[in-house]
């Protein structure tokens, strides 16, 4: 299936990662409706208990909002997505830079490597 | 509240004295989808079939929604077996109409919807179907009640990895919220990640009833590859 979840890894933490980065990148647009508990469980093949409590989080972090009327929807607070957007941004940075640290670089050299690999001058 | 399925102390002997279940205690909750899982010979099927009705234990207590299993319990249990059991000649048109003369929770209408969403013609008769496309009719029909406990055994046995993606979604989409599901399955790899809880059976006894959650957080592993590890040979 699509989702591609990790066989060793808590189910519930990797749906709640894909659906913040979805809304973080903007594939889930800011008061876009959010597809039903049973049809986002289909979809990813997962329990839908599992996804219901994902999504009971994501309201919890006010990214995801319940409406009378239309259901689940996307926050429409623009900070509150740029927030989770840096967060999640930071996380990936700090990764790579242990996983480098790991090989041996120090910040120097990933400075160096970085700029020369994203085409800006090399020192 | 009380388990939906309560089981004590349940035995089963079979001729030649051969016991299926030694004495098997265990209780499954409502609203979720539980995988019974154990070898071959653990006392899997012997264990669905006393729940419906097939089998007479020879020991100990079974209880589903606080009632012997009977013609009350087979009303609110939507069974789907291991072996299909349809007439070859009989169209899907007249499994349907069986279906809803037998069960008054029978849902013609989704049952219609699923079966026209599969391309599949009413008035073909089971024998002109592939075999893939007969295990997916069964699970239809199954999953078109409005059931109180589905028991599906080895539902995505014999099918392409396709169909069993149809299947599991199929199971997903249709199965009544206030509903459990217990499956029993040798692809757990292919089923885990729908699963609330596991109940391992080994010898007819329980071996073990957690969530897959906790297997995946305490042993960092998956359940398949725990299952590999506690039945290892």
């Amino acid at each position: 299936m699509a989702w591609n979840l990790d066989s060793d890894r808590p189910i519930y933490s990797q749906i709640l990662e894909r659906i913040q980065m979805q809304i973080a990148a903007g594939i889930y647009e800011p008061g876009e409706k959010i597809p039903s508990v049973r049809e986002l469980a289909a979809d990813a093949g997962v329990n839908p208990n599992t996804m219901q409590k994902a999504l009971a989080e994501l309201e919890h972090r006010n990214l995801v909002v319940t409406l009378r009327t239309s259901g689940r929807v996307v926050t429409e607070d623009l900070n509150m997505i740029r927030e989770t957007k840096n967060q999640l941004a930071k996380e990936q940075i700090d990764d790579f830079l242990k996983r480098m640290k790991a090989l041996g670089f120090e910040r120097e050299d990933i400075l160096i490597m970085l700029k020369k690999e994203t085409g800006g001058e090399s020192a | 509240m009380s388990g939906l399925v309560e089981i004590r102390n349940l035995t089963k002997v079979y001729e030649k004295k051969r016991t299926a279940l030694d004495g098997l205690n265990l209780v499954i909750p409502r609203g979720k989808i539980v995988g019974l899982l154990g070898p071959n010979g653990s006392g899997k099927t012997t264990l669905i079939k006393i729940l419906n009705g097939l089998l007479v234990p020879t020991g100990g207590q079974v209880l589903i929604n606080g009632l012997a299993p009977g013609a009350q319990t087979k009303a609110r249990i939507s069974y789907l077996p291991e072996r299909t059991y349809f007439q070859n000649s009989m169209r899907v048109k007249e499994l349907l109409e069986y279906f809803a003369d037998f069960y008054e929770d029978f849902r013609m209408e989704r049952a219609r919807e699923m079966l026209l969403s599969l391309h599949i013609n009413e008035n073909d008769r089971i024998k002109t179907l592939s075999k893939g496309t007969r295990e997916k009719v069964q699970l239809i029909l199954v999953m078109s009640r409005d059931a109180d406990l589905y028991v599906l055994d080895e539902p995505i046995a014999g099918v392409d990895p396709a169909a069993r993606d149809y299947i599991i979604k199929t199971i997903i989409k249709n199965y009544n919220e206030k509903a459990t599901v217990l499956l029993s399955t040798h692809l757990i790899s292919d089923i885990e990640n729908i699963l609330d809880e596991v109940i391992f059976i080994r010898e007819g006894r329980l071996l073990l009833q957690t969530t897959v959650e906790e297997i995946r957080e305490v042993k960092g592993k998956s359940v398949d590859s725990y299952f590999r590890e506690v039945f290892a040979c």
